[in-house]
């Protein structure tokens, strides 16, 4: 805790991370008897679970390699013995201090009545994953919002635009450690920025950006050719 | 000019015609002109200034005359960064920001979040403050059940369940304020108990409430449920089928609705659930009419809980008896060294966190409401406060429930899904 600072000190010091490397938590805890889905992840692939533990009295948390992830959740959602259908959640944990990123999973079987947690650990030079649009539909807005706030991009996702920040936010990734509770720029820049905001930009056909381009059986519209199709130029700002 | 080939039959199940069913029609087929209307997609804008969202939300629609094809929602117009926030507060200072999120349902938000980090540090509340949190959790399950009812029915032209389920509100409303003084931002639970213990009368009142509120939803019930404008404007419209619901995360009514049974109160249960004698409603289309069902039924089962938690509601202390944990009373800090000390270190320091995480699902009004929770050895503060929205995720189905349907019924689509952006944004 901070000994002799102002709470404002700690304010813009931001939240304490620990320094670099692992915390000291590395060994497993828990029995993976106990959760018939760890110790089967444990025998199917042996090589990608990292370790498991046993947290806050009676949840299973898994880490894996994220190289195969999609792999391992794919079994995990279709394997008769598993069946997790429902993806309650998707979203990231960042530590600070170089530390990975983890995208976390929270997963629930209804056939079993069984809840799981896979963490993913992502180094911050490769903060990429699969997507598991493709098997869980509700992990759409949910990826989204983990790429639009962490950082991370989610390979072969369908429409990986940000959610909850404006498509040309230009300060990073919020919830990183790295990033200041009151943002990157100062507040005169942010309302310099918001100002000079073409209010119209965001109602434009082109600008939807619906990752489908927009079919239009005739000729474009006069306030498209005028307006160059702005919405090229804004898909690489994106990543 | 493009030709369409018509052909003359007769349709299945009409027994028109000289052979009966399905005979087809002596008629040769023939081309008639169709005329060389336009074909271009029309966009047209929904919010997110717009009374029919239910908050700032933008719905970009593609439209082929008036069928939606294509629904595009818009979302962080409402976003207050909740999460980031979190990492720069004690555990006990995140409970403010908990039931801004959910303002239409905020006991709910204050005892999940609460009932996470209880779980994560290990601390078992008292027998008490169980059955209290029951009965909040269950009150705010009926008050954001009723501003959905007043303002969906709004929204298909009924104006009067409105005002009913809003004086009903009102009520809770009133709840809210005598027990934590304010009547929205509640704020009223503490890691370890409850801001306050309950005041005098507040059971009666109440039990005054609860002896109105049934005859209330029996007078929506008959001006809603066999309404044939109701009906019509809801009946097959966004259906979804079980499976697809539980791929597209559906949690809560919306969910039930599609006919899977699936409630943290019965499924996963805290707090006791278990013991209680309630149903679970389970719908069968998946339809906006289903979830209104769902949701009636909800509110009358809340109130079966209700007396039943407030028939069992034992005395002792609402908090836990541990000076690292709760408060002392103001009497004692200011009296007693040893108190002062503790009341000191709690607020100037907070309280200790084990390494570990804690996701906490519990049943929502809205649907699953998960609180995650990531601290580090002796944290006082959260590594990561994450809030699983029910909303959030039940809205992200709209593009697929929407699409076919007409505009006014995306209107209606939108509204039974219960959302509150306030949440989605967070």
């Amino acid at each position: 805790m901070s000994d002799s600072k102002s709470p404002l000190d700690a304010v813009e010091e931001g939240p304490a991370s620990s320094d670099g490397g692992d915390s000291g938590a590395q060994a497993s805890t828990g029995s993976p008897d106990d959760h018939p889905t760890v110790a089967a992840l444990l025998e199917a692939f042996p090589d990608e679970v990292q370790r498991y533990r046993l947290n806050a009295g009676d949840q299973y948390v898994v880490w894996i390699r994220p190289d195969r992830s999609h792999e391992i959740l794919a079994w995990l959602k279709n394997d008769p013995e598993h069946l997790y259908d429902m993806m309650s959640d998707v979203t990231g944990v960042d530590y600070g201090g170089g530390r990975p990123v983890e995208v976390v999973y929270q997963m629930y079987s209804t056939t079993h009545g069984l809840a799981l947690r896979i963490r993913c650990p992502l180094p911050l030079d490769a903060l990429e994953i699969d997507s598991v649009c493709d098997l869980w539909n509700s992990a759409n807005w949910l990826e989204r919002e983990v790429f639009d706030l962490f950082g991370v991009t989610f390979r072969d996702h369908p429409d990986l635009r940000r959610i909850l920040m404006p498509d040309d936010y230009a300060e990073g990734y919020p919830l990183r450690k790295d990033f200041p509770l009151r943002g990157r720029f100062s507040r005169a820049e942010q309302t310099r920025r918001a100002l000079n905001q073409d209010v119209e930009r965001f109602y434009l056909a082109e600008d939807l950006g619906h990752g489908v381009p927009q079919e239009v059986e005739s000729a474009p519209s006069p306030a498209a050719l005028e307006s160059g199709a702005p919405g090229a130029e804004r898909e690489g700002e994106q990543g | 000019m493009a030709t369409k080939t018509v052909e003359f039959g007769v349709g299945p199940g009409r027994e028109m015609g000289p052979g009966g069913v399905g005979t087809p029609s002596p008629l040769a087929p023939f081309d008639i002109p169709e005329p060389d209307i336009g074909t271009e997609r029309m966009l047209i804008n929904i919010g997110p200034q717009h009374p029919a969202t239910h908050g700032v939300l933008r719905l970009v629609c593609e439209l082929d005359g008036e069928t939606v094809t294509e629904v595009t929602p818009h979302i962080g117009y409402l976003h207050s960064s909740f999460e980031k926030l979190g990492e720069y507060r004690t555990w006990n200072q995140i409970v403010p920001l908990t039931d801004r999120m959910d303002y239409l349902a905020p006991l709910i938000y204050n005892c999940a979040y609460v009932m996470s980090v209880e779980k994560l540090m290990g601390i078992e509340v008292t027998e008490r403050c169980k059955v209290v949190r029951v009965i909040l959790m269950e009150l705010d399950r009926i008050f954001g059940h009723l501003l959905w009812l007043g303002t969906t029915a709004i929204d298909v032209g009924a104006f009067t369940p409105f005002l009913y389920s809003f004086q009903q509100r009102e009520k809770i409303y009133g709840l809210h304020e005598a027990l934590t003084g304010a009547r929205i931002t509640t704020s009223a639970t503490r890691v370890g108990g409850m801001m306050a213990d309950l005041p005098d009368g507040w059971l009666d009142q109440l039990l005054d409430f609860l002896d109105n509120f049934p005859k209330t939803l029996a007078e929506v019930h008959r001006l809603l449920t066999g309404n044939q404008i109701h009906i019509g404007r809801t009946q097959g419209v966004g259906a979804i089928s079980a499976d697809d619901a539980i791929n597209y995360g559906f949690t809560g009514p919306n969910l039930r609705a599609a006919g899977v049974p699936y409630d943290v109160r019965k499924d996963r249960p805290y707090y006791d659930y278990e013991t209680y004698d309630f149903e679970v409603p389970v719908g069968e289309h998946g339809d906006c009419y289903d979830r209104y069902l769902c949701r009636m039924e909800e509110m009358r089962q809340s109130v079966r809980i209700l007396h039943q938690a407030m028939a069992r509601l034992p005395g002792g202390p609402i908090n836990v008896e541990d000076p690292n944990i709760s408060l002392p009373s103001k009497t004692d800090a200011m009296s007693d060294m040893e108190s002062m000390i503790h009341h000191f270190k709690l607020i100037t320091e907070g309280i200790p966190a084990p390494e570990g995480d804690c996701y906490m699902a519990i049943e929502a009004s809205k649907g699953e409401l998960g609180m995650y929770v990531v601290a580090e050895e002796g944290g006082t503060k959260p590594v990561r406060w994450r809030v699983r929205p029910p909303s959030f995720v039940n809205l992200s189905v709209i593009p697929k429930l929407a699409e076919g349907h007409l505009v006014s019924d995306l209107i209606m689509i939108n509204a039974s899904l219960d959302i509150v952006l306030g949440e989605i944004d967070r």
